[in-house]
């Protein structure tokens, strides 16, 4: 997994609720059997308009997004977070998460950022005032930072270890691999099985 | 103290539980399908890693394969190199493989409960979002995503902090009509698609407890539509009675000793839950959705609402949105919303009891005209019992296309699709912009009125249905 310390980039504001992850990257993507390649397929039914905040060409390089609440709800696919890192996003902002598309974010290295909904406010007013004007979303210090607006979040410590030194997870779940053995050594025997063990 | 149900299951799988660690939970049974998993084989192979318990594995494909022409190979390349893949990936690492054209084939959601696998008091994931389904067996079952499906084939656990658990009592007597759809589709609008995000929720009171094991399922099966990753369900005597005999339910002593646990497994008495929602069933109604999203939703009965009744500016803008995506207009009577195309089927109604609840409307009754409906059994198993009852030709005979098994319109990754500007009645789970085909308008019902509306051509329920008919009898 990619680390995150910490990142400075122009924002996309985008004022809209309950995105859902069918938005962020529709159905027929979901064919493609690799990681990458999704970038044209981010938001693109509502790319069609070409008034869409990510069409216009003050956004282009944008690399930080903000978002309405209820960010990434819907289908569990990973290939929404794909979509966000392929374009160029290294970090969304949203007042809430769906569990799911954080969960999954968080593996990948795409940072997702929870502020309560009064400071969403204030950046889109920022963004939207100066499509120049950087943010700086600062994992070490948990803080997000943009010209009058400072703002502390919440990760929990071992989420935040594991992005700061882009840690693979199933390595560390195998350190404890004795744990897991003794677990399955003691499981009952009526257990569904697939297949004859 | 005592826990709650979801509780006592969580702590029956902690492998490992360190200070400051999310705890790292064993699983019981992984379901695969052909789209969140072939980048997860692919991690395995780069690291070299095996599947850890293939006897906990199973796979079929359900979200691409078409519905029509399935002894012919797949028309879209794309659709069919994903299919290819997932057949590789299982011969490579040794899964068992539901494919097209097996009898056991189907959504991999309606697949796990029919052959017994999914029981109460297990762990089950799957990289899709509706695994909250078998949370209806008493299971803790959650979507995941494709980084996990990796991690779980790898070390058969997750590591993962525990939610918070929600109680949703629905006491009372369901009125007629009112199906489990309704029940959850007014559960959604009432704590909104947010309202469960961090939980577990557990639905319990009378009204759940008489429900058949299949309308639990499609309760259980939309709790991600309310941001909950898992919905339970008690197991009770209806949920032995529905595993008892089923291929891969306990037997014998096992079987004693594993319904001597499931009984175990309800909420103590003086369980906490970290919130509670009370609905009362007896005020229930045929609920459909309006918007684009599962919680923007109201009875049949009731008006297209007008979005400047809503106080909260983003709920305002979202309704406003929503109306003009849909093609409605404030104040407009739901009951007059034509629609082009209806769909059954799907992992929320796509078992044997849906598509008897739609036949018994639709027998005797032509689907209007100018109405296209689409009828989808879950599985191959789902559509050999209704054909073994008669009601593909109930279906057929009344106008509407029998098809084969998968998740079809639900979500149209296959060649089942709205045109831009079509509007369904459709079965399934969400009503998203485009979910059921570029520009496609989608409102959510029970298989019920699914059924009326496609006689009448507008969203209705079967009380609207005033018509002299003579069934030929649901056999």
């Amino acid at each position: 997994m990619e680390a995150f310390t910490t990142h400075t980039g122009r924002v996309v504001p985008l004022r809209r609720s309950n995105v859902d992850t069918d938005q962020i990257i529709p159905a027929h993507w979901l064919k493609k059997v690799t990681r990458d390649g999704f970038e044209d397929g981010l938001f693109e039914a509502w790319r069609k308009d070409e008034n869409f905040v990510l069409n216009r060409p003050e956004r282009a390089g944008a690399s930080v997004l903000v978002a309405g609440p209820d960010f990434g709800t819907g289908s569990s696919r990973e290939h929404a977070v794909w979509a966000l890192q392929n374009y160029g996003f290294k970090a969304v902002v949203s007042s809430r998460f769906a569990d799911i598309f954080r969960g999954n974010s968080l593996k990948n290295g795409l940072l997702t950022v929870v502020l309560e909904q009064k400071v969403v406010d204030a950046l889109w007013e920022l963004t939207e005032a100066d499509p120049t004007a950087e943010v700086t979303v600062d994992l070490e210090a948990r803080q997000v930072r943009a010209e009058g607006i400072t703002a502390d979040f919440e990760l929990d410590e071992n989420a935040r270890w594991r992005l700061l030194n882009g840690l693979d997870d199933i390595s560390l779940t195998l350190q404890n691999e004795a744990d897991i053995a003794a677990y399955e050594a003691s499981r009952p025997a009526f257990k569904p099985r697939t297949i004859a063990a | 103290m005592g826990r709650t149900l979801a509780e006592k299951v969580w702590d029956d799988h902690v492998v490992r539980r360190a200070e400051g660690e999310p705890d790292l939970l064993f699983i019981d049974l992984h379901l695969l399908h052909e789209v969140t998993s072939p980048q997860a084989f692919d991690g395995l192979r780069q690291a070299g890693r095996p599947v850890r318990r293939l006897d906990l594995t199973i796979a079929t494909e359900d979200h691409n394969t078409p519905t029509l022409d399935i002894d012919k190979p797949i028309a879209d390349p794309v659709s069919r190199a994903q299919l290819e893949t997932l057949r590789k990936n299982c011969a490579e690492f040794g899964v068992r493989l539901h494919p097209l054209g097996d009898v056991e084939q189907g959504v991999v959601h309606v697949v796990g409960p029919q052959l017994g696998l999914t029981q109460p008091g297990t762990t089950v994931v799957c990289g899709d979002s509706h695994t909250s389904t078998h949370g209806a067996f008493g299971a803790l079952a959650f979507g995941i995503g494709t980084s996990q499906v990796e991690h779980v084939l790898a070390t058969q656990t997750l590591p993962l902090a525990r939610p918070k658990t929600m109680a949703i009592t629905v006491e009372g007597e369901l009125p007629d009509e009112v199906t489990a759809k309704d029940l959850i589709l007014a559960i959604i609008a009432r704590i909104g698609t947010g309202g469960g995000q961090g939980y577990i929720l557990e639905y319990r009171g009378s009204a759940i407890e008489k429900l058949s094991m299949e309308a639990r399922m499609t309760i259980c099966n939309m709790s991600i539509e309310a941001g909950a990753r898992a919905g339970m369900i008690a197991p009770d005597a209806t949920t032995f009675d529905y595993l008892k005999g089923r291929d891969h339910a306990p037997e014998g002593e096992d079987w004693d000793a594993a319904v001597a646990y499931w009984n175990t497994l309800r909420s103590d008495d003086d369980a906490v839950f970290d919130a509670e929602v009370v609905i009362d069933a007896t005020e229930l109604a045929p609920f459909v959705t309006w918007g684009t999203n599962p919680g923007q939703g109201a009875p049949l009965s009731a008006n297209v609402p007008d979005p400047a009744s809503y106080e909260d500016a983003s709920e305002r803008h979202a309704a406003e949105k929503a109306l003009e995506y849909m093609g409605l207009t404030a104040g407009q009577p739901l009951r007059e919303i034509s629609v082009d195309t209806v769909f059954v089927g799907s992992c929320t109604n796509g078992r044997i009891e849906d598509l008897r609840n739609a036949a018994s409307i639709l027998d005797g009754r032509k689907v209007a005209e100018g109405v296209r409906m689409l009828v989808v059994p879950g599985s191959v198993r789902v559509a050999l019992q209704a054909v073994s009852e008669g009601l593909d030709k109930v279906f057929t005979e009344a106008g509407a296309e029998w098809r084969h098994a998968g998740c079809s319109m639900c979500l149209g990754m296959n060649p089942d699709q709205l045109a831009p500007g079509e509007r369904s009645a459709s079965t399934s789970n969400r009503n998203f912009e485009g979910r059921q085909g570029k520009g496609g308008r989608t409102h959510l019902v029970s298989p019920q009125v699914a059924a009326a509306t496609a006689v009448l051509g507008h969203l209705a329920s079967p009380a609207d249905l005033s018509d002299a008919r003579t069934p030929a009898g649901v056999r």
